[in-house]
This record gives C-alpha cells, structure tokens and sequence, in this order.
C-alpha cells in the first residue's frame, strides 16, 4: 500500500465544523425542484406532463441513452411545472417541480424487500440502472456503465471511495460511521455484478471513527480490506486512489478498467442496497451543509430536489455577512448565483463562505515559479498549458497534456499570481472538443 | 460572489514571495552597511529607489497596469545593488537599473516574460561598458570611515599572480583567512562578501519553500568539484576548490539570482542540470577566462538554456509511461 500519490496540497480541511453531527433527516419542502440532467451524459426524458399526480419512487423520466439513468419522484405530489430552473452547475435547466401532497406515499412495487442472492448479475445490473443509480460523489456518472466493462477489460479489484478529500465536507465520513454495514452490503452486490473478489475501502486517515467502523463490519467479510491513506487533497480523486491503495497507474487517457479496477463511492454503495435490495430508487441523499456563514452546520439526509434555500432555512439560515455559496466542496464546487438552485443526486455539500474568507485577487502573469508543477497530482505542467491557453494555442495544450486535467484545481490553490489554471483548462478542453466534434 | 473553482487558496502572493527574499537578503545587506559604511546605504538606496520609478514609469508610458506593488523592482533594485561595488557612481547605478528594468524586464513583457535574471543583465552592462567605475574601485571594509583605500577582490589578486610570477602559490589560506573570507571581511560586491549570512538567508528560503535546493546546491557542488579536480591536476596552476567556494559571488548568484524563478528551469531535474551548467560555466569563466569571476555570465548563459532544459525535463503525465509501454 503506497499510502499517497504524487504531488497534491494541503488545503485547510475545516472538517470540524460538521464531523460530529450525526445524520440529521431533513423535513420534505413545499415543492421540489427535479432536473432532469441528474448524471453525467445524456438528460433524462420527461414522461410526466404538468398537472400529473405521481407516487414517490415513480419514474417522472426516462434514460436519455445508455449513458443515462432515469428520474424518479422524490415524493408523492402533483407535477406543477415543467420549467427550466437555476441548476448548480450554473445555468438554468429543465426540471420538473413537484409539490408534495403530504402524503409521501410509494408507488407500487417501490420499499419491496427482494431475494439478492436470487438475483443474476445481469439483472442486478438492470437494477441499477432502474434505480437511477450514479455516482454520489459529485461526479454523477451512471452507475450501470461502470458496471458493464467489456470483457477485455477483466475488473479483479472493487476500491470504494470513502477518502472524502474536499476540505469541509463530512457527509461519506458520517455514512461509514453510521451505516457502515449497508454501504458493505450495497459494495457486495457490486463485486458480485463484476466478479471480483477483492474489496478495498480507501479512506483519508482525519476520519477514524470511520476507518474503525467500516473495518469492523469488514472484519466478517472474506475479501474486504480498509486501506487507511495520507491525508492530502486530491486523495479521492479516481486515479489518485487507485494508485494510493493498489500501486497501479491508470494510463494517461485510460480509465480504471484498464488497470482492472472499478472505484464506486461509498454513498453509492449504499443507493445500490436501497434500490436492489428494497426497490427504492434513488431519491435522497446525505450531504453537508457548513461553512462560516450557516448558522449551524449540518450533515443531512435530503430529497433530490430539495432547493438550497430550504436547506439554509433548516440550518438557521446564514450567520454574518456571506461571501460565496458552493454546491460541493470548496476545491472542485460551483459557485452558485442563487438559491433558489436544489439538490441533485451529486450534491455532495453545500458550504458558505463568509465574505472576509473570499479574497478576491486581480490575476498577474506567471512568473514560473513552479509551484503548480509540484502540486499537479497528473504531473503536468500547468504553468506551460496555461500560457498555451493564453495565447490560444489549444492543439498545442492537447498534445502537452490537458485532457488528462481533472480539474482538482491544486495548480490555482497554490498559484501566487492566482491564474485561472483550472478556467484555462477547461476552456482548453472545450475548444479542443468542439473541434474533434467538427472534425469527427 | 460566483467564480470558478477553487474557491481557496493557500494565501501566498507575488509580493509575499518578493519580499520574503528581500527579507533574505537583509543580513547581508545590513552587513555592507557596516563594513562599506554609508556609500553601501548610497548605492542600495539609488539602486532600489529607480528600479522602482523606472518600473512605475514604463508601465504607465506602455498603458499598463501599474504594478510596483508586487515588490519585484525592490528585489530587483537590491540585487542590482548587491552586486555593485560601494564606489560606484549614483549614474552608474542608475543606468544599471535602467537596463534591468526597462530593457532587461519590460521591454519583454514584464515580469514573468524576461528571459534573462534583470539585476544581472544591469550587473553585466555595466561590467562591460564601464569596466574602470565596475572594478578599480573595490574598496577595503572601511566601516564608516571616509578614507577607503582600494585594493582587490580575492579573486583578482588571484589572477595577477597567476598572471604575473604564473604560480598561485602562496594563496594556501590560513584559518583567519577562511574565516575573514567567510564572514566577509574583504573587498568584493556589496552583497557577496558575507558568505555565512548570504547562506543563512538561503537556509531561510529553502525552509519557507520560497526556493528549493536543488539549483544552489548542484551550483555549489559543481564549482566545487570543477574546481577540485583542477587543484588535484596541477595545485601549481589552481588554487584549493574552497577557496572558488568562498569567494567572488558564488553565494549569492547560487542562492538568490540563479534562483529567479521566471529565468530558471520549472522542474527539479532540470534545475539540477541548471544548477550544474551555471558552476560548470562560472570555473571555466574563472580559470580559462578574461574575467577573474565568472558568476553572472554563467548564470545569463543558464538563463539562454531554460526553456530547452524546460523541454527536456517536464514532467511525464501521470500513467503516460505505462501507455507508452503497452502500446
């Protein structure tokens, strides 16, 4: 066990803030607000229409492809408007706004305990996918494509993700802690879908209550292992942690199949449970809210759908003056321009700063220091692309390694000019992008 | 507030970082107070003081932003200093720092685009075009007394005997010597004398992270070898590798101007080869050379081969050689 990757930072982690409180099930609001891109790829299709009365667990939409997963009613309402609606990513998308009938009843067949060890791998699979399933740390790619690598690609390790390396963040740290067994139970279903008889957990070293309690429920488990890693952002990053726990590199380009791995979330794992095991699809989940500027912080179980100005209300609302809300955490998070935006199955946080924690800085030009070439955990050179980008040298970015910035943002973090790397990066990549788009 | 992500930092700043130098640079700047009494506060003040309105003055003539503030025209004007003898004439200095900042730095683009380290390219101008004003009035530490009476760095006397009788013999140092040579109790650059407080603020840096090691160190030992291996050829010819070590402006070109981090090599591999190039070419400069310290060109000469070293020695993308491998 390696323990740590190359390069990273050490950002203040402020996890003290909401480490110690436990889980908290947050009311259901006057009105959800559903969109219907939930997961990386394609949209959902709407298959309600307004006016329609739905049960909760419905499927209110529908897989837009195969990389896709469907929609389903956070609650037993009536669908009162199909309109587009500020989303966290920051610009306004369709959504599907539900007001809850106070009922908060199941659609049928919906909390049904099944038989899993009836179950074919394929049919778990199918499962997923119908359960909405993606992956809960932020990312929101669609569960049931990770679970469906080709057969030339044989996955002998499942590594879940419990490192929780954004600074702030405490809700995969109170899922251990508090539902260790299940989070075990959803990772088994996983590894039987793939085959693979080696589970290890990778978690970040600053959460021993939660090393200690998914150890002990894996102490049962033939296979299952807990690997205690360094703390250092981005330590939860994909490549990262599969380097950290197995030693193996994911090529450049590549993805972890390649180094016959698959890496789920510790959330995830837990969703899956829910949705095969008691066919209840993927409608809430826990995410921190904290920060300097919410009255109390708080680790919470919410609806998707459930706007953030709601969640702030239910924190005490802000305290002080606010200088920045972040849906996610505060290394890889957006920025968000209003609150009226609502949880979706990604949200991993929502934190907010208070305005004298916002430095605001004119950015300079670089003066190579080489800062962000020590801290890229990718070892590119961010200083190099950056000025690429500056002078719009796109192709040449492209061959010097951009595609392969996962935007962890180390580079800016430790920036003295404070570049936008991360701004340039993307930037970089869309052009390159658009142009394959247009050559292809 | 929306803007992209990361929504924090670590707190460090371009002038954080410049004054963190200049803060460095401040024992042995103190120290040339002491031993060239107030011609040395002369020289730094004049040097600072236009690095600063030059800078100021371009900027505003080439409509940019004004950006005194960020501290890098004070460490350049100081290193100009450093790097000057106290007697130099207040125009001398000045025009020093004209071509170190306006022609050295600005007409580049400004901080971050120079190729060359601009105290040097101001050191190194005036060295050429002003050779009597650069080096025939190196003065003994006077303290503050008036009557400085001129006499010769250790390196120039050094290559008058070899120059004259074609043996260094006699330049066997005694303990006092070393340690004169060490504390800086000699004639030289205003900076460069005081090898034990320029290495002191080095230690600083190094431990602030503001600098690593590696480019001081391969610097250093390369001299130091280099050097070495020319006494064990022939002791007659050349002196003991120490005595390359102490004198002349090793100290403070290998801690604080090779360091310059827009004209040095972004990765620590190519630091070390930099760091290595610099003490290679500052021994061949000392020993086969015209000038009796070799310093500052071996470093502008580094600064020429950065961005090759840069090509050279950038960081393979993480998982990049397995790809290459299986493919």
């Amino acid at each position: 066990m390696m323990g740590r990757f190359f390069g990273g930072v050490h950002p203040d982690y402020n996890k003290d803030l909401s480490r110690g409180k436990p889980i908290e099930t947050m009311p259901v609001p006057g009105r959800l607000v559903v969109y219907l891109s939930q997961n990386l790829g394609a949209p959902s299709k709407a298959v309600v229409k307004k006016g329609d009365a739905v049960l909760k667990g419905q499927v209110i939409a529908e897989s837009g492809g195969f990389v896709s997963t469907p929609v389903h009613a956070p609650v037993s309402g009536v669908v009162a408007a199909i309109d587009t609606f500020p989303h966290p990513v920051g610009t306004d998308l369709p959504a599907i706004v539900i007001e809850p009938d106070g009922n908060d009843r199941w659609a049928d067949g919906c909390d049904v305990e099944r038989d899993v060890d009836a179950l074919s791998s394929a049919e778990i699979r199918d499962l997923v996918h119908d359960g909405g399933l993606v992956g809960m740390g932020g990312a929101t790619f669609p569960t049931h494509v990770k679970l469906s690598p080709p057969p030339e690609k044989p996955i002998d390790v499942l590594v879940l993700n419990g490192a929780e390396c954004e600074p702030y963040l405490s809700a995969d740290h109170r899922m251990m802690v508090e539902h260790a067994e299940e989070i075990l139970d959803g990772a088994a279903l996983f590894a039987r879908v793939i085959e693979v008889g080696r589970v290890i957990v990778g978690i970040e070293k600053n959460k021993p209550d939660a090393i200690a309690a998914m150890r002990e429920r894996a102490a049962g488990r033939e296979g299952f292992e807990v690997a205690a890693l360094d703390v250092v952002y981005p330590q939860g990053a994909e490549k990262q942690l599969i380097f950290a726990v197995t030693g193996r590199r994911v090529p450049a380009g590549g993805l972890p199949m390649d180094v016959g791995v698959l890496v789920q979330n510790v959330a995830t794992c837990r969703a899956a449970r829910e949705a095969v095991r008691f066919n209840r699809p993927l409608i809430e989940r826990v995410l921190t809210v904290t920060g300097r500027a919410i009255a109390e912080p708080k680790n919470l179980l919410v609806r998707v759908g459930t706007p953030f100005e709601d969640i702030v209300a239910f924190c005490g609302g802000m305290s002080g003056e606010t200088g920045k809300i972040i849906s996610g955490g505060p290394m890889m998070g957006v920025s968000q321009y209003s609150l009226a935006a609502a949880v979706t199955k990604g949200t991993s946080g929502i934190v907010l700063l208070r305005r004298d924690e916002v430095a605001q800085f004119v950015s300079d030009a670089c003066i190579r220091c080489g800062r962000c070439v020590e801290a890229c955990p990718m070892r590119l050179d961010p200083s190099t692309l950056s000025i690429l980008v500056e002078r719009m040298r796109f192709d040449d970015a492209g061959e010097t390694g951009v595609n392969d910035c996962m935007e962890c943002g180390c580079c800016a973090y430790v920036c003295p000019s404070r570049r936008p790397l991360v701004q340039h990066f993307r930037r970089a990549k869309a052009e390159l992008r658009a142009k394959a788009r247009k050559a292809g | 507030m929306v803007s992209a992500s990361p929504h924090v930092h670590d707190g460090r700043t371009v002038a954080g970082i410049m004054k963190l130098v200049v803060l460095a640079l401040a024992p042995a700047t103190l120290f040339s107070f002491y031993i060239f009494g107030l011609a040395a506060v002369r020289v730094v003040g004049v040097s600072i003081l236009s690095a600063v309105v030059f800078e100021a003055l371009f900027q505003r003539i080439a409509g940019r932003p004004v950006r005194i503030g960020d501290w890098s025209a004070v460490l350049t004007g100081l290193l100009l200093a450093l790097n000057l003898p106290a007697t130099a004439p207040w125009w001398l200095v000045v025009v020093g720092a004209f071509f170190a900042i306006v022609i050295a730095k600005q007409l580049y683009g400004g901080l971050g685009y120079n190729p060359f380290n601009p105290a040097l390219v101001g050191r190194v101008v005036l060295l050429l075009s002003f050779p009597v004003q650069m080096t025939a009035g190196w003065v003994a530490p006077s303290r503050w007394g008036m009557d400085a009476v001129t006499t010769a760095t250790p390196l120039t006397r050094l290559r008058e005997a070899l120059l004259e009788t074609g043996s260094v013999e006699g330049f066997a140092m005694t303990r006092d010597q070393v340690l004169d040579l060490v504390i800086g109790n000699r004639a030289g650059c205003l900076g460069e004398t005081s090898v034990i407080l320029l290495l002191i603020g080095g230690v600083f840096l190094i431990a602030k992270k503001v600098i690593s090691w590696h480019i001081p160190v391969a610097f250093i030992a390369s001299v130091w070898i280099f050097a070495g291996i020319a006494h064990l050829a022939d002791p007659s010819r050349f002196v003991d590798a120490s005595f390359h070590v102490i004198t002349g402006g090793l100290f403070i070109g290998a801690l604080y101007m090779a360091t310059d981090y827009v004209t040095s090599p972004l990765a620590k591999r190519g630091m070390l080869i930099f760091g290595a190039g610099c003490g290679i070419i500052t021994m061949v400069i000392r020993l086969f050379g015209a000038y009796p310290e070799g310093v500052s060109f071996a470093i502008l000469l580094m600064n020429a081969a950065t961005p090759l070293i840069d090509r050279y020695t950038k960081p393979t993308v993480f998982g990049a050689v397995k790809r290459a491998a299986a493919s």
